[in-house]
Parts: C-alpha cells; structure tokens; sequence
C-alpha cells in the first residue's frame, strides 16, 4: 500500500521505542561498559580496553562451549527442518482431524522450557521413566543420561526435536495452505509424479516460511539454556554445556563481570553475523 | 485416507503425546509407587499431589505469580505496539526501516546476555522482585514480534477503509477504536497468543529477576528439584498445571493459529 | 476420440442430496463432437467450472457416466485421460525455464529429448514464445504465463481435447482479442476438440462454432450464436444473449392468444393448443427490442406506448417504451424517426416467444424445448 510520508507518526511508535529502548539499549551500554573495565567492586573500577575481549577469544573452555554449541543447532537444524517439512507434508487440511492435529502439536510449544526438561528428565530414567526403563529392560540397552556423555547428547537433541519440530511443521503447513489448488490440478493434468510436484511446487512456494523456520530454529537454538540445564546440569562434566550456560556461570556464579560482559557481546555478534549471512544467502539465491 | 501418509503422522503425534501422558500418568501415582516400579496406570490412583498443590502457598502462588506476569506483559506488549504496527502500516517516517529493523534484532536477544544488567537494572530503580520487572523485561523480545505480526495484519487492510472514516468525521482515536481494531480482530488474537506463549514459557530472566513475592511456577518447580529428596508425584503434578493454561489458550485461538503462522511472522 | 458424451450426469457436491437446490449440474445428457470449437457460456456458479473439472476428470461426478466414445471413464484419473486443461489463473512452474515448462508434461511422460525439442520448438512457433524460451518463468507478464499454459495444453500430442476455463480473465483488455485470435487460430490448425468457458457472451460468439448456455446447474440450450440469438429456448439465454437481452413480459391466456394489463397478443392456433395441453405455473412471452416493430404513425392493430426514455448510441438509438405498465427496451436504427411522447408497435409473430416456466413452448412439439442433445 502506498504510505505517507509523515514524521508526527513517530508519536504513534514513541512508546514502543521507549520502552524497548529502556529494556535493550541501557542494559546493552552497562555491557559494554563492564566489557571494557575490571570491577572489583563498587567504588574501584579500572579501564583496561580490550583486555576482556582477548582473555575471552582466548578461553579454551569459550571456545569448547562454543564448537558444541555449532555443533548442537547444526544437528537441530539437519534434523528439524528435513522432519518439519515431511509432517507438514502429510498433515490433513480440513475437517476435524486438522484442528486435533494442529492442537496436538502445539501443546509441546506452550510448556515452560523447564517443565519440558523436567518430563524428559522423568521419561528418560532408568528406575521411573518409562522411556529409560524401556531401553534399559526390554530393549537391553545400556541408557543413562546422567552418566553417559553420549546418551546426554542424543537425549538433549531428541528433547530439542520433541519440542520443536511442530514449530517448522506450523510454519511449513500455513506455507502449504497458501498455494492454490489450481497448481496441484494443472499438476495432476501435466502428470506430474508426487516428487516433481514437491520439488516444483511445494518447495518453492514454502521458500519464505522455511527461511524464517532455519533463522529462527538457529536463533533460538544457539541461545538454548533451560532444558539441557533441567536435565543434565550441563554434564556429565561439560558435554552437554552450551554457550548460555557458560555465559550465566561466568556472570552470576562467578559474578567476572568484565569477561561476562566482554563474552556477552561476542555472543550476541555471533547470532547477529550468522543470522545475517543466512538471510542474504536465501534472499539472494531468491533473486537469481 | 492416504496410509503412507497418516501412519507417519500418527507416529509423530503420538511421540508428543507419550512423554506428557507419562507425566500425567506420573501426577495420579503416590511417591511410593512411583519408586516402587513401573506402573503404565495408576494403580494407587490419588489426587493428593494436586491437593498439595493447591493447598501451600509455596506453590499455587507461584502459579498466580507467573500467570500475572504473563498477562501484564501481553497487556502492556499490545497496548504500545498497536500504534507503533500502525505507523509503520500506514506511514513512512524519518528513520522507519531502520528502526523496524532494530526492533527486530532484539527478538535474536540472548536473554543470558541480559541477565546480570536486567538484575542491576532492575534492582536500582526498586523493581527487584516485583511482577512488573518481569513483564517489562520480556517486552524486550515480545513487543517487537507484537509489532511485527500487527503490522502484517494492519497491512491487509486497505487504507482506503482509514480515509473513508475520516471523511465521515471520525476522530483518529474514535476511528481505531471502533472500525480498525474489530477489523483485525484476529491478528489481536493471533499477537496475544504469542505474547503469551512467549512469555509463559521463559525461564531464565524470569526466575533472574524474582526471589519471593514474584517467584514464578517454573522457579518453584526447579528450586523444589534442587533440595534432596524429589517429590516426584507433586512435580508431576506441578508439571501438568503448567500444560494446561497453554492448552486453553491453543483452544481459544485455534482458527487463528494457522493464520498467524501464515503470515510467517514467528 | 469422436466424440465426448456425457450420459445422465449429475453432480452434487452434498453426500445426500434432498432436492435439485442441492446439485450444483442437474441430470443432463449431452454429447461434444469431435473437433469443434465450444464455448460453455453462463453466469458464475451456474456449474460451468464443475462440469469442466468432470469432463477432464479433476472431479468425480456423483451420479452418471463421462464416456470418451463408447468407453467409460469416470474412474480414470486426469492422467489416464488425454485432455488438458488450461485454468484462470495462469499456472507455470516459477523454478522453471519456458523451455522446461513446455517440456514438462513431455518429460513426465518419459518421451526422448530430440523429440521433446522438435515438439517445444513447434509449440513456442506458433503461441510466439521463442524469445522467451530461456527465460525464468516467474517473471513472464499474466499473458505471457497464461500462453505458457496453454503451450503445455498443446505440447502433448495425444491430446484429443484442451478445456479452458475463463483464460482470459487475468489478461488485460488490448491483449485479449490477440490470445482469442491465437486460440481460433490453434484450432484450426491441429483440429482439436475445444471447450471453452466464459461469461461473457462476446467471447463466446467469436470463438465458437457452437455454444452451450448453462443455467442454475443445466445446459438450456445448445446452438450457433445465431439460433440463440433468434429462437432462445429458455428465458435466461434470452436475457443473457443480445445487448440489452430480449424483453420479457408476464402474460395470462385469453382467448384466441395471451394477455396482459388489457392489451392483447394474438398466438397462433397450433401454439394456442400446445398452450392448453401444457401444464404450467409462469407463462412469459419475450421478444427481442431489435424485433419489435416500431410504425411510423398509429396503426391497425398496433399497440400504443409512452415513450419513457431515449438513449442515442450512435448508430442505433434504445428506446424504452411502457407499455400498460410493463417496461419495454426497443433497439432503434439511426435513420428511423423517433417517436416523441408515444409510440406504435407491434410484435411480429415469427419473433414473439412463448415461455413456460422459462422454457420455450413451440406450436410444434417434436422441434423439442429444452433439450439438451444437439441438434442441427
């Protein structure tokens, strides 16, 4: 729609400038002002420049936070998207079945973060859960998520997938709802095989939603602290310690300020630098 | 009905549905036979674990302190986004797409990286520990996807709708309160049922902010998990009575869910 | 194929049916030959689309049998047939070249690439696609996609029938005769069967050799523009056809003819009985205002109306005239007088309709009415 060029519009977004301001930039500039000194306490403070950002590029534990961290939302990403457009696929359109299914599926995206790591802490025990003692005693796998690094990994994805997955699935499916009937028929005319039509016709048009799926699983992903931290407290040992908890260790366990914020900010580039290169690489591949 | 695609489905929803009818399964057991071994249905059926919870203060205040604190925040997140989605719908302005931009980048927010200067923040303007701090706090990411998802919905309606109600006399307020606001109803619903959800389910900043008077459900639930000797019936419990204020709101705004994911605005 | 017949067919898109307010094509038996330019004209939701869907098997019809020949094949799926289908909206794969998108449905069926090359070069000849061949389909104009559409349709040569459904709706209006001229142009060159579907009667005319007009869920009449335009069978093609459409009056019967608001109109003998012998609940008598005749001063037994409005169209003038209180359109040529305050008129009795519940009445029986097979 053709927009107005008006200035006194900027009373309509003061509000929403204000307060976001008040909850992002003055937090983000006390930040940048601990990344930058050594604070011992209230009233000694000392500049030391960019001697927190290079003890914290420098972190050996940083850097190991940081390669699991890849590592996870690579794993979340290659198994959720894949399996969200493949449910969205076979998800009905229309009569009763489509509102069940769609509740059903949204339930796991409404539980507090640490409820759903507490059912997964639950379901996957040895002695109470039934998912624990399921692989331990019937299936005669050895299973413990506590003590196994391994088995801490696979069930710290799975709970990621179990929690997750639905939000692509949604977003693919309303992407799915929004072609014509009119492409399938002309499909169906030019005898198209079910794979040509998803390869021409379903994924294309899905482009825009599964854009903002992978940014958003991504995002979310590598900022990810509750559930792991519910179920494994990040161990056995570091295995299952990603980025956020590393971060709030730092900040609130060991209350060092000045690395915590010099780290805090190296973080939040990451996301923003990842997130962009993403976006330009679908937008432009778009163009062409 | 298409087996080779409904036998997936089904297996798909039936991986959601086992951990949560495990935990519900759990929520009906004494502490005794939960322990005592594997039971797929409550055979000392008991509803202690929900008396417990609705009778101690510890816990049921929790859950009154967290729904508060969501339904501030959704208040507050549609109350200041509304006029800001409908400038940004309507008009163009100094400095417009950049600011919608910035907006944008806050919901990529780490919120561990805000943790300590929310609690300093907080603390030394006297709102450490209230419900309010936590509200404001997730206006951070919130208020940005509400103006988000607004806009989109504003922008289907065609201004000539704005421009009629003004030759017919209305006043700017008198206008958006009685014609455009019914009119994107839905989207309303739609941006509350995010805020909510977005709101409901966050644990860090809340639990950061808050110690006694606005302790939050999911910090009483996770301190309860620290202190020696789980009850794991009551956690259960606890646990579904967190499920449930989601899963009514999904009921409230089910027609619409869809149509907000449509827009791709998550 | 000869010939595409559609044999008592009726479609209801309700699982019971209670009435014909529920069948969306009520039972009709009709039959396309072979090679003909068709169009299938009526207003939207008359069930035009739907019988099109059936007919190319996108639908299946709920009562009735679609025989290609003297095969049935309602239980063959769109792709078993070999019928295209070009719809309103123009549909080309936006990932695809124009090359690629012709050469689709070729691919699909398993055809060599030499063959296909030959085939899409032929096709893109003749819709004057080949600059555009290399191009990206999605950022072809709306009649640039929708001939892309239509090549697809073309491109296959075991396609003995190609339905259009409203193609031109998306087009803007200086683009429009061109496509028409091309698909006229396409039928007389590859000799296939062509159904087309439109609401507007203008297109209908000039593509086809035939058109069937559809109405609330049945064909009511099937014939050259010209028979509908001179002998409607049904009041909605009456009213439909013609610029303004033919005019329409309520009439009881009276001796020796029809009447209404105290004038008279005279039937003949032969008419009147078919009258008699007919049960009926409306009775309609219409006539077209390019047949009414207008004298030039009163007359034996014409009829006399005030003139209530004139409008100049340049070579013609419309009068509408009231005539014992109903409202009359009359289509007057430029060089006639215009009659000032009243006028004189008559209808001449070849161009007078009998109409009984919408239906034509003849004085002669086996001339039948409403049918819906063919005739010459």
């Amino acid at each position: 729609m053709s927009k107005v060029q008006n200035n006194k519009a900027w009373w309509l977004v003061l509000p929403v400038f204000l307060l976001v301001a008040f909850s992002a930039i003055i937090p983000m500039m006390t930040v940048v002002n601990y990344s930058v000194q050594d604070i011992f306490d209230q009233s000694s403070r000392y500049f030391v420049g960019t001697d927190w950002f290079r003890q914290v590029l420098q972190d050996p534990r940083l850097h190991d936070s940081l390669l699991r961290q890849f590592i996870y939302s690579a794993c979340v990403l290659l198994i959720e998207i894949p399996l969200g457009i493949a449910i969205a696929l076979t998800m009905p359109t229309k009569g009763r079945w489509s509102s069940v299914c769609l509740i059903v599926m949204t339930i796991p995206l409404l539980i507090p973060f640490n409820v759903v790591g507490t059912i997964w802490q639950i379901f996957g025990r040895g002695d109470i859960g039934l998912l624990g003692w399921f692989l331990n005693n019937v299936l005669h796998v050895s299973y413990n998520y506590a003590a196994n690094a391994s088995d801490a990994w696979v069930t710290v994805l799975i709970i990621d997938v179990w929690h997750w997955t639905s939000l692509v699935a949604l977003l693919c499916y309303s992407g799915l709802r929004a072609i014509p009937d009119v492409y399938y028929q002309a499909a169906r005319i030019d005898r198209a095989s079910n794979w040509a039509v998803f390869r021409h016709i379903q994924l294309p048009k899905m482009k825009s939603v599964l854009l903002i799926a992978v940014m958003l699983r991504f995002m979310d992903s590598f900022m990810i602290y509750t559930e792991p931290f519910v179920l494994t407290g990040g161990g056995p040992g570091n295995s299952t310690t990603f980025l956020s908890q590393t971060l709030t260790t730092m900040a609130l366990g060991q209350f060092d300020l000045g690395p915590a914020a010099a780290f805090s900010l190296v973080y939040f580039l990451i996301i923003l630098l990842v997130s962009w290169v993403f976006y330009t690489a679908m937008t432009h591949g778009e163009q062409n | 009905m298409n087996l080779r695609k409904v036998v997936p489905l089904w297996i798909y929803l039936l991986f959601l549905l086992v951990p949560i009818y495990w935990l519900v399964n759990m929520s009906f057991k004494t502490n005794t036979e939960i322990l005592g071994g594997l039971t797929l249905f409550p055979q000392d059926f008991t509803l202690a674990n929900y008396k417990v919870i609705f009778t101690d203060e510890s816990w049921y205040s929790g859950y009154i302190n967290s729904l508060y604190y969501v339904c501030l925040n959704t208040v507050i997140s549609l109350s200041v986004a509304l006029p800001a989605a409908y400038a940004f719908s309507r008009y163009r302005f100094l400095g417009d797409k950049h600011l919608f931009f910035w907006l944008l980048t806050n919901r990529m927010a780490p919120p561990a990286v805000f943790l300590l200067p929310f609690f300093q923040l907080y603390s030394s303007i006297g709102l450490f520990d209230t419900h309010i701090a936590v509200a404001l706090a997730h206006c951070l990411f919130n208020v940005p996807l509400a103006v988000w998802i607004l806009e989109g919905f504003m922008s289907g309606v065609p201004k000539e709708i704005d421009e009629t109600a003004y030759i017919d006399g209305y006043s700017f307020p008198k206008f958006f309160g009685k014609i455009f606001i019914p009119l994107i109803g839905s989207g309303i619903g739609v941006t509350a049922f995010f805020c909510f959800m977005f709101s409901w389910v966050e644990l860090l900043l809340a639990r950061t902010l808050t110690s006694v008077n606005a302790k939050p459900i999911a910090a009483v639930m996770t301190r309860t998990v620290s202190a020696s000797g789980i009850d794991w019936g009551v956690l259960a419990a606890a646990g579904v009575l967190t499920i449930l204020p989601g899963m009514l709101v999904i009921w409230f705004v089910r027609n619409h869910v869809v149509k907000g994911f449509a827009l791709g605005r998550v | 194929m000869a010939e595409i017949r559609l044999q008592q067919l009726a479609h209801s898109y309700s699982a019971n049916p209670s009435g014909p307010e529920d069948y969306a094509i009520r039972e009709m038996t009709h039959i396309w030959e072979q090679g003909g330019a068709y169009a299938l004209l009526g207003p939207s939701g008359c069930g035009k689309s739907t019988l099109l869907n059936i007919i190319s098997g996108l639908l299946s019809p709920s009562e009735g049998k679609v025989m290609f020949d003297t095969t049935v094949v309602n239980d063959m799926s769109p792709e078993q047939r070999n019928i295209a289908q070009v719809f309103q909206f123009p549909v080309v794969y936006d990932t695809m070249t124009v090359y690629d998108n012709l050469a689709f449905p070729l691919r699909n069926q398993g055809m060599a690439e030499a063959k296909i090359q030959i085939k899409v070069q032929e096709i893109a000849d003749v819709l004057d696609l080949q600059p555009l061949l290399k191009k990206k389909a999605k950022g072809l104009t709306a009649d640039e996609k929708q001939k892309v559409s239509m090549g697809r349709g073309l491109v296959r040569d075991d396609v003995s029938a190609i339905l259009f459904d409203e193609p031109l709706t998306v087009i803007d209006p200086h683009l429009k005769w061109k496509l028409r001229r091309k698909l006229k142009q396409i039928h007389e060159q590859f000799n296939i069967t062509m159904v087309y579907v439109t609401h507007d009667q203008l297109e209908a005319s000039t593509f086809a050799d035939k058109i069937a007009v559809m109405y609330g869920g049945q064909i009511v009449q099937f014939g050259t523009p010209r028979e509908l335009f001179e002998k409607p069978h049904h009041t909605f093609v009456g009213y439909f056809i013609g610029s303004p459409g033919m005019n329409l009056i309520e009439v009881k019967p009276e001796a020796g003819g029809v009447g209404f608001g105290g004038i008279h109109l005279p039937l003949a003998e032969a008419l009147q009985q078919r009258l008699a012998a007919t049960k009926w609940s409306t009775l309609k008598v219409g006539i077209r205002p390019e047949f009414v005749h207008v004298w030039d001063g009163p007359f034996d037994d014409a009829m006399c109306a005030d003139v209530t409005y004139v409008e100049d169209l340049g070579t013609y003038k419309i009068l509408t005239l009231n005539l014992a209180g109903q409202s009359l359109k009359v289509r007057l040529q430029e060089d006639k007088p215009v009659p000032q305050g009243q006028a004189w008129i008559s209808f001449p009795a070849q161009w007078l309709m009998l109409y009984a519940d919408e239906f034509l009445l003849e004085a002669d029986a086996s001339a039948a009415s409403a049918s819906e097979v063919p005739h010459e």
